[in-house]
């Protein structure tokens, strides 16, 4: 089968299109979770969707609007993991740890409930952006066009916080409502993710395209397009050559992003000296 | 009006008190050293001041306002204490950094401004690949850049070599005295208290001391509390430098 045989169906161009929006959104909030640390968030949110989902499931909502029905639960969890990496009791890793035992607890209990895992449940775990419907196309447009503008409006705000959280505040960067926003971004992002790299992976989608991009040791600014353009591309030939080779679109997806971080590390390396 | 007014204000962390019923006001034009011994309550005087961190009691106003209202935050510029944090990975250039804030980014200011801390050559590189004292240097260009009415330094010099720690002190001397900079400068440097700042607030949790150079020098009862010959060497070098008093 040729390329633009390929391209010709429908589904791939909704998978392409949906997944290169959920790609680049996950991209730009990753680069602002890694670099302060909350990597780890995506892998809690994605733990916690994994509950929700199984709730959305046994409540016997239809698995067409799964997506859009798991999405307050996973953003309640997205703010009560915030809450938790605020207190200064608990460490930040450790709160990511807590809420996502429990959502996963929660999740397979309730799978239990409802008569064990069934397939619905199997295809979130492990995602298929190639069923991507046109409501989850029209959602990831949207959180594309939101994420994209909040981070515009927010631009220095968020450089700031990045930066030094207690140097923002000092400016008078609203650091709380800031960090909500993200959060809540992040949770969103996490459930449009599930369906593009499945829930094991989406930490994937948020923390590899942000290292690539911060290995080319470039300003703030280019680091924001480089991550946003190798999430992209790692969307498109991870859904290419799925198709192609007949396996499976999210696995390969994370495969083109660490295969990125590895072509720049190395280069980097090559030309710089620099590991 | 004064520029800083604190009035009662207490601070605990984990229900230890750091700050313990501190009240000063701070004039116009005024350069002032803030002293104390370690874990005297320095830092976090400074923090409460910018409202990093919420007193348990009392309260701050700046410029008039009570913190909670107040907005002008472009008249502040803060130096804090601690570089260790910095994220080395933190992709920023130094020109991104020092123009942190700006709602209109200026390239002549920017330009003047890394100049006067001689970093001009540095704008392109990311701030985690420089020195500490490049990062440092950087970061005061920083709080300087937008001309602010009141600088806030929290142990600026540490990383600094003993030229651009001099360059640092006059240019800082010079905003206090012909623009009317506020200057709050947090420091254990005590040849700086007096040569520089003419006022002195000595902290041990409460407020020791609270005035000017020449009123501490002559104090009974900071003589008392220091010893007399603690007391004299202070002002004494003060008295080598020929200036301030």
């Amino acid at each position: 089968m040729d390329l633009p045989e390929i391209f010709a169906y429908a589904f791939v161009q909704r998978a392409m299109l949906a997944g290169s929006l959920i790609a680049a959104v996950s991209a730009l909030l990753g680069l602002f979770l890694v670099l302060r640390r909350f990597s780890l968030i995506g892998d809690g949110l994605a733990h916690t969707t994994f509950g929700s989902v199984a709730v959305v499931l046994l409540v016997g909502i239809s698995p067409f609007y799964i997506t859009l029905a798991a999405l307050p639960l996973v953003m309640v969890s997205s703010l009560a993991i915030y809450k938790l990496t605020s207190s200064k009791k608990i460490n930040a890793d450790a709160a990511i740890g807590m809420v996502s035992s429990l959502g996963i607890a929660a999740g397979i209990i309730l799978s239990s409930l409802s008569g064990g895992f069934n397939v619905d449940l199997f295809s979130y775990l492990f995602g298929n952006i190639l069923t991507v419907n046109r409501t989850e196309l029209v959602l990831s447009a949207i959180v594309f066009a939101v994420v994209v503008a909040v981070v515009v409006y927010y631009y220095d705000d968020l450089f700031a916080v990045t930066f030094d959280s207690e140097l923002a505040r000092s400016m008078g960067v609203h650091t709380e409502r800031l960090n909500v926003i993200l959060f809540l971004l992040t949770a969103v992002s996490a459930v449009l993710a599930m369906k593009v790299a499945g829930i094991m992976l989406v930490s994937a989608l948020l923390i590899l395209p942000a290292l690539t991009a911060l290995q080319l040791s470039v300003s703030f600014r280019k680091t924001m397009i480089a991550a946003t353009a190798f999430a992209v591309g790692a969307v498109l030939c991870g859904i290419l050559f799925a198709f192609v080779l007949n396996l499976p679109a999210g696995a390969m997806i994370v495969v083109f992003n660490i295969i990125f971080l590895l072509l720049v590390f190395g280069i980097r390396r090559l030309f710089t000296g620099r590991g | 009006m004064p520029v800083i007014r604190v009035e009662e204000l207490t601070f605990c962390y984990n229900g230890t008190e750091v700050i313990s019923e501190i009240g000063f006001a701070v004039e116009r034009g005024v350069y002032l050293a803030v002293v104390g011994p370690n874990g005297s309550g320095k830092s976090t005087l400074v923090k409460n001041i910018l409202g990093i961190l919420k007193p348990q009691q009392g309260r701050v106003e700046l410029f008039g306002r009570r913190l909670d209202d107040f907005t002008q935050w472009e008249k502040i510029g803060y130096l804090p204490q601690r570089l260790n944090g910095l994220n080395t990975h933190f992709p920023g250039t130094v020109a991104e950094i020092v123009q942190m804030g700006l709602t209109k980014k200026d390239p002549a200011l920017l330009a003047d401004t890394l100049d006067m801390m001689a970093i001009g050559h540095l704008a392109r590189r990311l701030i985690g690949d420089l020195s500490n004292g490049e990062q440092q240097r950087a970061m005061l260009a920083r709080a300087l850049i937008r001309r602010p009415e009141l600088l806030i330094f929290d142990e600026p010099t540490t990383a600094l070599d003993p030229e651009t720690r001099d360059i640092f002190y006059a240019l800082t001397q010079e905003l206090s005295r012909k623009e009317g900079t506020t200057v709050v400068l947090v420091t254990h440097d005590s040849g700086v208290v007096g040569q520089y700042a003419r006022h002195l607030l000595y902290l041990d949790k409460k407020v020791i001391f609270s005035g000017t150079f020449r009123d501490f020098c002559a104090s009974p009862d900071m003589a008392g509390f220091f010893g007399a010959t603690s007391q004299h060497i202070i002002c004494h070098q003060h008295d080598k430098t020929g200036s301030g008093r």
